[in-house]
């Protein structure tokens, strides 16, 4: 493993250095049939599961096929993605925002080897690569975040949940048999990188510990003031305690104020608070960010904890399959899962899902809080 | 043989959906056999050593990966992500497992012979295993090591002519929707839109400066497809201010039952025969429109753009001509203070590529001039919003209240007026006002 310098000279960090000069110009990776008809698109149509035909103006065509992915992807992969692009798009393909990719022919006549080519190439495990599927009235790739194979918060893993789920409703990515689409998304924590707080179904990895708190080590790599200052509820002060016969600063936590965000762990590297049984899943469900029909809206919690069960978190994937199964029976069509809870009512949804209604439901947070309490005698029973 | 065992993860490997432990177990032996003779900056068994780790993991029920570690390369403040293992001894090859967050095109379209190029830089620096995309959007190089971090950007800027992204308390990354490039429903040009304000704002994407993190993101219509109402501190939603477009030939053939509805995206199930009153006019939240004497009209003035319609007939039905943008501002995730929805600030701007999209900008930088003054530390814009009020977002801004701003009127009395809009002022003396009030 010799060394091998690009040109770049670490005592001469300026010279010929290249800055700001941002991202390549989406025009040149256009296909050229998507060059042509930019802004001039008529109309669409879905042909069949994962398979969109776009019409322009000019009469010209384009014949998008969608594949699943999961986005943690090796070079390996990326490269066959290209020999598929070179061999049947003239060597151009896109990725859309949650994580599918989407090869491009300018003919209907391509679309079938294309087709077959994507849906016969499998792993050496036995999951498909390339799944074709994802479009209308189905569920479609999962966003998600890091998980344990890259993030130093999170409180489940996320690619392995991914897996699991989509395992689970993978026919409703392959058919367009729900009343309107349905869109999962994935955090490993509060954080919310992937922002899953306005989904359909949303798996959000969760703490139930307080942090501990290195005494030793705390005033040695943390600000105090910014980790007092982190948290939301006021439940960090300082302190001083004795650790070896020695007096140093810290920290303590008010536990019972404590709602293990995680924040000061992001403001501190003293303070973690990952568990094994401690952490776990929050489901949320209802939110979409449309403003088709109704008003974009938020994700409620509709299960306050489900326990991590790697590799295959069957809990997980068992209760979304059984949400989905209640949402496809029982909603109207082009009804979205949260309007369709609404509709109903929540007691009902409550009952028709079977999922059990705890006190932890019932918001206790702030203003937020008072407005999801029920000020009316208007309910069902 | 593999470095070491991994009985958790392999059952992840069953199934249909693509599973990722096989491609990281192809991409290991890719390594370990090295037909192309690379010679690797980094450990050989790095992706060996990364699933190692992630089945200690799925055994510990915790992630093994250290907080931080402030790593970058030389000038900018985002781009790289530092990140160490907690067990580097039993998995040197991870010990450290730095991230770059390369910036994505706009629309997020690739040409085979760039992407090639990507893969054998992180090929031979790095290790080899990519996010295609973050949720950001940039596209991520998931590990490599600190010494190479130079050497990647050096390559990266010289010979691929791209740049990185943005991590860190600055402007993250843009994205974008697929927009103009191939959906008829776009209302502007989103891709021209998001590339031109990344380019412009290049400093402020590479070097610190702001509270916090800010996010743009860009949908071409209220369909939302990259979510910007829920996930950016500014989300630029196209719509129109004319009349919807109806074709109404088409709109006959779809109640004739000669098109599908909804482009065909309801086919897995058979949903009887289309009725136009049940599926479009009912279900209109404005109840603006009707169907007489084989006819649909709408009453304009009344529709809100939900694009319903247009969804459900997208050949009959076709968003106006008079297009622009609608700018909300103030969405994030739960942290710090509760998830919050982007608020309504600029109901209409043309986005005019002639002008560079000045009008836009000055919003933008107004904005910023605020955030930068008054935000504290890690505040969000919409949590400042929540401190100072809307009433303080519209000053610094220059907008003129309308009802568009607001769901509804304030619920409660308590206005705060400011003296000069009293007349004659706060000051007042007591010995006057005694004179006729007594002690
Ligand atoms: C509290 C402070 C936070 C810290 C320290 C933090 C840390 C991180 C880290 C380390 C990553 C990179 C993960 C990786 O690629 O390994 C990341 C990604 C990201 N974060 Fe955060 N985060 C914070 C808060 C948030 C919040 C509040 C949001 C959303 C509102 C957010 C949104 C994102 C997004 C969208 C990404 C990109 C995720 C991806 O690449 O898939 N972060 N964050
Ligand atoms: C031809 C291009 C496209 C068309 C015509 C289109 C159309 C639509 C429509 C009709 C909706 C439904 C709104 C609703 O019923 O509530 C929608 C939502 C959505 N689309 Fe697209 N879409 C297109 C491309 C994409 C792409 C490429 C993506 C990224 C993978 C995407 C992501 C989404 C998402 C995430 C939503 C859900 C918004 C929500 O959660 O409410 N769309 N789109
Ligand atoms: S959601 Fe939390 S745990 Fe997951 S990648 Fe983001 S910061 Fe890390
Ligand atoms: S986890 Fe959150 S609530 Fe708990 S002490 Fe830390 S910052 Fe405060
Ligand atoms: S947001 Fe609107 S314009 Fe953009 S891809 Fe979605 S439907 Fe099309
Ligand atoms: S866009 Fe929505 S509000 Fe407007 S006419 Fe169509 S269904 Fe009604």
């Amino acid at each position: 493993m010799a060394f091998i310098s690009s040109g770049y000279d670490p005592e001469n960090p300026m010279k010929d250095r290249i800055t700001d000069i941002g991202p390549r110009n989406y025009e040149e990776f256009y296909p050229p049939v998507i060059k042509n008809n930019k802004g001039k698109w008529l109309y669409h149509e879905v042909l069949q599961p994962g398979v969109l035909v776009h019409v322009s103006e000019t009469g010209d065509e384009v014949y998008t096929v969608r594949v699943g992915g999961a986005r943690l992807m090796s070079i390996s992969l990326v490269r066959e993605i290209c020999e598929i692009a070179d061999k049947h798009c003239g060597g151009y393909v896109r990725w859309t925002t949650r994580n599918n990719v989407e090869f491009m022919v300018d003919s209907k006549d391509k679309v079938q080897p294309l087709i077959d080519d994507l849906q016969g190439r499998k792993f050496a495990g036995g999951s498909y690569k390339f799944p074709v599927g994802g479009t209308g009235a189905g569920i479609t790739n999962i966003i998600h975040t890091q998980g344990w194979i890259h993030c130093h918060t999170p409180a489940t893993d996320a690619s392995g949940p991914v897996k699991s789920v989509m395992d689970e409703v993978f026919e409703d990515f392959q058919n367009m048999r729900l009343p309107a689409h349905l869109r999962i998304s994935l955090a490993c924590c509060l954080n919310m990188c992937g922002a899953v707080h306005c989904s359909d179904i949303a798996i959000l990895g969760y703490h139930r510990k307080p942090p501990m708190v290195d005494h030793e080590y705390l005033d040695k790599m943390c600000e105090i003031p910014l980790a007092i200052a982190s948290c939301p509820t006021a439940a960090i002060k300082p302190k001083k305690v004795e650790v070896g016969g020695k007096t140093v600063n810290s920290v303590e936590v008010n536990q019972s104020r404590c709602m293990f965000c995680g924040n000061c762990y992001t403001m501190c590297p003293c303070l973690p608070l990952a568990d094994k049984e401690g952490d776990g899943i929050v489901l949320m469900v209802g939110g979409k960010v449309s403003n088709r029909i109704s008003a974009p809206k938020f994700s409620k919690v509709a299960v306050a904890f489900i326990p991590n069960e790697p590799p295959r978190w069957p809990k997980t994937a068992e209760t979304i399959k059984k949400i989905v199964e209640t949402y496809a029976a029982d909603a109207n069509k082009y009804e979205r899962l949260g309007e369709w809870a609404e509709r109903i009512g929540w007691e009902r949804f409550f009952e028709k899902t079977g999922l059990e209604f705890t006190h932890h439901l019932i918001d206790d947070f702030r203003d937020p809080a008072y407005y999801t309490w029920r000020q009316t005698s208007q309910f069902k029973f | 043989m593999a470095k070491h065992e991994t009985p958790l993860l392999d059952q992840l490997e069953s199934g249909p959906w693509p599973s990722f432990v096989s491609d990281m177990k192809q991409e290991a032996e890719s390594r370990a056999k090295n037909a192309n003779n690379i010679n690797y900056q980094i450990p050989v068994d790095v992706v060996e050593d990364l699933l190692g780790v992630l089945e200690l993991s799925y055994k510990d029920g915790e992630t093994h990966w250290k907080h931080g570690g402030i790593v970058g390369v030389f000038g900018y403040g985002g781009g790289v992500i530092g990140r160490y293992c907690d067990q580097p001894e039993k998995f040197p090859g991870v010990a450290h497992f730095h991230t770059l967050r390369v910036n994505q095109p706009s629309g997020k379209f690739y040409t085979t012979e760039y992407l090639k190029q990507l893969c054998d830089l992180w090929e031979m620096r790095g290790s080899g295993i990519t996010n295609m995309h973050g949720s950001t959007g940039d596209i991520i190089f998931l590990g490599t090591t600190t010494k190479q971090l130079e050497e990647i950007f050096f390559e990266l800027t010289h010979n691929l002519n791209q740049d990185l992204g943005g991590s860190g308390s600055n402007l993250r990354t843009p994205a974008d929707c697929i927009g103009a490039a191939r959906c008829e429903y776009a209302c502007y040009d989103t891709q021209d839109l998001c590339n031109h304000l990344t380019q412009e704002y290049q400093d402020e994407l590479h070097r610190p400066a702001f509270p916090y993190k800010f996010k743009f993101k860009f949908d071409g219509c209220p369909n939302c497809c990259v979510a910007s109402i829920a996930r950016a501190d500014m989300s630029f939603i196209g719509t129109w201010k004319d009349d919807i477009r109806i074709d109404q030939e088409a709109v006959k053939a779809y109640v004739a039952g000669e098109l599908k509805p909804n482009a065909g995206a309801h086919a897995g199930r058979d949903w009887g025969k289309f009725d136009i009153q049940k599926e479009v006019i009912d279900l209109c939240p404005t109840k603006c429109m009707w169907y007489e004497n084989g006819k649909l009209e709408i009453d304009n003035k009344e529709c809100t753009r939900c694009m319903h319609c247009i969804n459900v007939m997208p050949r009959a039905l076709r968003p106006g001509k008079q297009t622009g943008c609608s700018i909300l501002v103030g969405a994030k995730a739960p942290i710090l203070d509760g998830a919050q929805m982007g608020s309504l600030l600029v109901p209409f701007v043309e986005v005019n590529k002639d002008n560079d999209y000045q009008e836009i900008k000055d919003v933008i930088e107004a904005i910023w001039d605020w955030w930068m003054e008054e935000g504290k530390n890690r505040e969000r814009l919409g949590e400042l919003m929540k401190r100072q009020g809307f009433q303080k977002l519209l000053e610094v801004t220059g907008i003129d209240p309308v009802p568009q701003h607001v769901q509804e009127p304030r619920h409660n009395p308590y206005i705060f007026w400011k003296e000069e809009e009293v007349e004659g002022g706060w000051e007042r003396d007591i010995n006057e006002f005694r004179k006729h009030h007594l002690r």
